[in-house]
């Protein structure tokens, strides 16, 4: 009883790994754009497609490096087409790249699930088996949102990005090149659903429309934080994932999606009503 | 220092500077006054680039600095890290001379800005703006919603750096008696245009601009 309980709660932190890694993307691009950014799910999927052909040439590690590279390259190029109107407009934008990706990737890639291998192997936990994968996205993730948060408290760069989702016009007043600073925030992005994608994609096979589940999973750890804030997202991710394996492991897996929704909602309607005249800032 | 020529700026269809001129020369105070609506913010934002001109010529000679109306300083960021924005382009941004300048930002330095009272936010603008060392600092409502006192203590550290720097300053002011008296030259501006400039002691006799504006002051003071 224990035993699986343990095991649940290892595998759930892996999946709200990925899940926390997504919404930290889209708060990202928020916070500086003020851009809700739907094609950060797919970014999840090209990192997980190009790892999965990238690693039949290339070593672990290099070959999901490179995806993740691909995957800012991408969040950039997203950021090019996003960054030339609204934000209201762009959230579309997104929306229409979200499907066009799909069908680069069933062109490339094919519409059955991928998979490519991860840290073979087991551990014990507890008395029970978890794949030692699970342990692997977890002490990746980690860290990343600990340089994450050093980069944007601590490096000139990161406090610039800072200064634009702080106030944009006086970002502007002091010369910071706000749209400059906005692909930079897409390429991040981009770099992080990458990650999640490659991270995740050994646990989880991936198929062209995975990017449903990660979005909608991401964006409820992120709006946790009011899509501002990344400490908030992490633990929102984390939060989510153990619900769903308890939930998966106890109850039913079908109803995992549902559980995300339904958190996300309860949140919205409840910071609606304890602040109900909460508006972004007039820039 | 600064030189415009017959600019024109246009939001869409709507022209909100028609043919402006004015200068303002090394070292030199300048108040533009006039009332809200008339451009003076358009002014400013197409003298540090954010805005474009429809037609006519900005130049600025030298680095100008900007403090925005509303002070709009970078509220999730302490003071100290608002001032090392300001001074971005350095690879040495000390901000130990502008705490010698304004010695409450050193006191603040740890505090998040969009904890500050007005005034003191418009301190750290005015600091932010410093940083950048400039020729020439432009500064759109130094006065609106502070305290008497907190404007009569920023106006003393403009004093001091005009003085003691040299430091050009292009004023707008609501308040046009504060503006007049702090510099030398001043234009008025309405509805787009420049409809009055002079020496500013001349400006303040002058009866129209005297009930327009002067008067109006009085009544906000009281």
């Amino acid at each position: 009883m224990l035993s699986d309980l343990a095991g649940y709660l290892v595998t759930g932190l892996g999946t709200g790994c990925g899940y926390a890694l997504i919404g930290s993307g889209l708060v990202a691009v928020y916070r500086v754009t003020r851009v809700v950014n739907f094609a950060q799910g797919a970014f999840a999927v090209v990192g997980a497609m190009c790892a999965s052909s990238f690693l039949s040439v290339l070593p672990h590690g290099i070959g999901e490096l490179a995806a993740v590279a691909v995957a800012a390259v991408v969040g950039l190029l997203v950021g090019l087409l996003a960054t030339t109107t609204t934000p209201q407009s762009a959230l579309i934008v997104t929306l229409g790249l979200a499907v066009f990706a799909y069908a680069v990737e069933v062109l490339v890639w094919g519409d059955q699930p991928r998979s490519f291998a991860g840290l073979p192997g087991a551990v014990s936990i507890v008395d029970t088996r978890v794949q030692a994968h699970y342990l692997l996205i977890i002490g990746v993730t980690l860290p990343v949102f600990a340089a994450m948060a050093m980069f944007f408290t601590r490096t000139d760069t990161g406090k610039a990005l800072t200064a634009c989702a702080s106030n944009p016009y006086a970002a502007r007043v002091i010369g910071i090149d706000v749209r400059r600073m906005g692909l930079l925030a897409f390429t991040i992005g981009g770099a992080l659903g990458g990650l999640a994608g490659v991270l995740v994609t050994p646990v989880q096979q991936v198929t062209f429309d995975s990017d449903v589940t990660l979005i909608v999973n991401g964006f409820a750890a992120a709006i946790l934080g009011g899509l501002t804030r990344p400490a908030v997202t992490l633990v929102g991710g984390l939060l989510l994932g153990v619900t769903q394996a308890l939930v998966a492991g106890y109850g039913n897996a079908a109803h995992q999606t549902e559980i995300a929704l339904g958190l996300m909602i309860a949140v919205m309607i409840w910071r609606a009503i304890r602040r109900p005249e909460t508006q972004e800032a007039p820039a | 220092m600064i030189e415009v020529k017959d600019l024109v700026v246009r939001y869409g269809p709507a022209t909100a500077l028609d043919e402006v001129s004015l200068h303002v020369d090394d070292g030199e105070m300048v108040a533009l006054i006039g009332p809200n609506g008339a451009g003076k913010s358009t002014l400013v934002n197409t003298l540090s680039g954010i805005l474009k001109p429809a037609a006519g010529s900005v130049s600025v000679r030298g680095r100008l600095a900007h403090v925005p109306e509303g002070r709009q300083v970078f509220g999730d960021l302490t003071v100290e890290d608002n001032l090392r924005l300001g001074g971005r382009r350095y690879r040495q941004r000390d901000t130990g001379p502008v705490h010698a300048i304004l010695p409450r930002l050193a006191e603040l330095r740890h505090r998040r800005a969009g904890t500050l009272s007005g005034g003191e936010q418009q301190m750290v603008a005015v600091g932010r703006a410093l940083m950048s060392r400039p020729d020439v600092l432009a500064i759109d409502e130094l006065s609106l919603g502070l305290a008497p006192l907190v404007v009569a203590d920023l106006v003393t550290h403009l004093r001091e750096l005009n003085e003691q720097q040299g430091l050009a300053v292009l004023l707008i002011e609501q308040n046009a008696r504060l503006a007049l008296d702090l510099c030398a030259r001043a234009y008025v501006l309405e509805a787009g245009r420049i409809v009055a400039e002079g020496p500013s002691d001349e400006l303040a006799r002058d009866d129209r601009l005297a009930a327009a504006y002067l008067g109006g002051v009085v009544a906000d003071a009281e």
